[in-house]
């Protein structure tokens, strides 16, 4: 679960870690009014879950009501795509702080290594630029020290560190205790990755954070109610169906609606409906223990979207009982207008009882299939040319 | 012989009287893994189906000589529940539950680790040996007695390769799902070494998925370790971008975690990587059979 740069500055500000002020603003004259408020020069920053705001045009400096209203205007409503291409992502909200007088941009973080089992800081002098080529380029330029996970991360701990980056001396202690406090917002919250490009040292000589990307273990989520809602829910409709449901499902461009159990196998299935030429619409995990209702609601899903012409079930039952996945395909049948072809491929525990419950029901428009790969041509041409 | 989990395997489930968890237990036993015990705080003294109920693993141990814990806990007495299984003395702690907080799991292994307790999971189907013991949620009967090891992040993609190994008449020394969190307790290259030092296997299989780094350690490590023929799936080639955040994830492993990344690290190493489960079966049968 990511959260956006002023929900992350909001966190940071209440483990001590300093922040401009600012306000969130929806609408361009609240923007204004935020603007006005907060006192000019300020920043408008589009609040989107991708990096590279800056360089799309996302971010802008106000020096007075007149730009404040015409940069509002300009980001609000904006798509705004990543540096890889991925999105689009529109923009909802806008962040306004107060305009910070730079001397110095640094880059800091404190991230889950999976490979090591343990928390990464990360010090760098070279900051407000991409800072994965400054590793690429210049890696000494970024120093990585991992976190002993057998006693807390103090900034005493933390600034050897910032030594190696080789820091302005005089903010030196500050910027370690930014990093122990990172480390602290990881512990506390949950958060398996947390940058923050640029730290900027103020003309002032303060150490602030102008920028913040945050991610909070959705595994931890029941720890922290807030931030969960808080977090931007998805604009698309499927997507925002399936989370109220609590299936976990990805929106794609194809025409193949696709229902796997486990994201192994669900990943696997996209990728051979791929290659029998397919174009999958979706990723759907119906997960371990799919009970009949889950089934009901996976085919709601999946078959309100409208591009969608034929669907694969692909089950192999372990934790799942393929008993429980026939039944809920009988019980969606009679609720839902399936005006789609279904193939359905069962194998695991319980299949046999599960293809028996399917015979018995000759449901109209269900195919069955043995193997993944048949199942998979079957959908395909079933499905006809996407688009 | 195998690894893991074998005929010595005696088991202790925590959350055996549960719903999944007796069901499972149950099955398990019914394969022949011999159940020693189950543990529910507050149910000490209850049983399931004659198998007796304790307050503690510790219990189970020290009455049972149970030495193998199997956690079926909700996630979020999940991680307290595998700390207790460290500490109570058995060997072997294979955690099933899924969904347990990365953080907490960060703690547990490296208590795992300093306890010397080989940790499997969470979010793992377990581990099966074919002929031997079944811990865990792995439907044994698509898996025969053989040599070929398995070792998977996924669970039913795990399945559905050792069903087309059966299909084409071969069957495994055991089947290890590792799990796909971020924070496992046996990584591929820890099951890897095992199966590299166990006779009986004689090719091993490895599916591995998008994200983090273990298939491009993995495949370092069999250039270094491994003597046996290893053949690789990796799924999830369509799995989309999706959102990226900061960059900090692929600098860590200089990798960009993607399928075409981890398959381009194995064949630089000389591990052949199928395109589908049924061509990764296909190209493990090969390989066996020279």
């Amino acid at each position: 679960m990511d959260l956006l740069e002023y929900q992350g500055k909001q966190l940071f500000a209440e483990h001590g870690i300093a922040v401009p002020s600012g306000e969130v603003a929806a609408t361009v004259d609240d923007a204004v009014a935020a603007a006005d408020r907060i006192g000019y020069p300020c920043a408008i920053k589009a609040q989107v879950l991708i990096g590279g705001r800056g360089k799309a045009g996302g971010i802008k400096i106000a020096a007075d009501a007149e730009e404040a209203r015409a940069h509002a205007e300009a980001i609000i409503g904006m798509d705004i795509y990543g540096p890889r291409g991925e999105g689009p992502f529109r923009v909802e909200q806008v962040w306004v702080e107060g305009g910070s007088d730079i001397a110095s941009e640094y880059y800091a973080s404190v991230i889950l290594d999976r490979g090591e089992k343990k928390l990464l800081a990360m010090v760098s002098a070279k900051g407000g630029m991409d800072i994965e080529a400054v590793a690429e380029e210049d890696p000494e330029a970024l120093v990585r020290r991992h976190v002993d996970p057998s006693r807390p991360f103090t900034a005493a701990e933390a600034r050897p560190i910032v030594d190696a980056a080789g820091l302005d001396e005089d903010v030196r202690d500050e910027v370690a205790e930014v990093l122990a406090k990172l480390a602290e917002v990881a512990a506390g919250e949950d958060a398996t990755l947390i940058e923050v490009n640029p730290l900027i040292v103020t003309a002032g000589r303060e150490v602030v954070a102008l920028d913040a990307k945050v991610t909070i273990d959705g595994n931890a989520t029941f720890r922290h109610q807030e931030l969960a809602e808080a977090a931007e829910t998805s604009d698309d409709p499927q997507e925002a169906m399936a989370k109220e449901k609590g299936l976990i499902y990805v929106k794609l461009d194809g025409n193949v609606g696709i229902l796997a159990n486990g994201a192994g196998l669900c990943m696997s299935t996209l990728d051979v409906v791929a290659q029998a030429g397919g174009a999958p619409a979706n990723f759907l995990d119906a997960g371990g223990g799919s009970k009949a209702e889950a089934i009901v609601d996976a085919l709601t899903v999946i078959t309100s979207d409208e591009k969608v012409t034929a669907i694969l079930f692909n089950i192999f039952g372990g934790i799942t009982r393929c008993d429980e996945i026939a039944n809920g395909i009988v019980t969606a049948s009679g609720q839902i207008d399936l005006e789609v072809p279904l193939v359905v491929r069962l194998d695991g525990t319980n299949s046999e009882e599960g293809l028996r419950i399917l015979a018995e029901a000759s449901l109209p428009n269900l195919h069955q299939e043995t193997t993944m790969l048949d199942a998979a041509r079957r959908v395909v041409e079933l499905a006809g040319a996407s688009g | 012989m195998s690894i893991v989990v074998d005929n010595e395997t005696k088991l202790v489930v925590s959350g055996l009287t549960g719903r999944e968890g007796s069901f499972h237990g149950l099955r398990n036993r019914a394969y022949g893994t011999y159940l020693a015990a189950g543990v529910t705080p507050g149910k000490g003294g209850q049983d399931v189906e004659g198998v007796p109920v304790f307050d503690s693993i510790a219990e189970a141990v020290e009455k049972e000589g149970a030495n193998t814990s199997m956690i079926f806990v909700p996630a979020r007495f999940a991680a307290p529940a595998i700390d207790e299984a460290i500490e109570s003395g058995v060997q072997t702690v294979i955690a099933i539950t899924e969904g347990i907080p990365v953080l907490d799991m960060l703690k547990t292994y490296w208590k795992a680790k300093e306890a010397g307790v080989r940790l499997i999971g969470p979010n793992c189907p377990g581990v099966l040996s074919p002929g031997k013991a079944n811990v865990g949620i792995i439907p044994a009967q698509f898996f025969d007695p053989g040599p070929i090891g398995v070792v998977s992040k996924s669970g039913t993609l795990t399945y559905q390769i050792g069903n087309e190994l059966k299909q084409a008449g071969e069957g495994n020394s055991s089947i290890v799902g590792i799990g796909g969190d971020p924070i496992i307790g046996s990584d591929f290259i820890d099951i890897l070494g095992l199966y590299e030092a166990d006779p009986e296997t004689e090719l091993i299989v490895m599916v591995g998925e998008i994200g983090g780094d273990a298939e491009e350690r993995a495949a370092e490590f069999i250039a270094a370790e491994i003597s046996k023929p290893v053949v690789a799936y990796i799924a999830g080639f369509t799995a989309p971008p999706g959102k990226q955040m900061g960059h900090a994830g692929a600098i860590i492993s200089g990798s960009s975690g993607t399928a075409q990344a981890k398959k381009d690290a194995l064949e630089a190493k000389g591990v052949r990587v199928g395109e589908s489960p049924t061509e990764t079966a296909k190209i493990a049968v090969e390989v066996l059979r020279g």
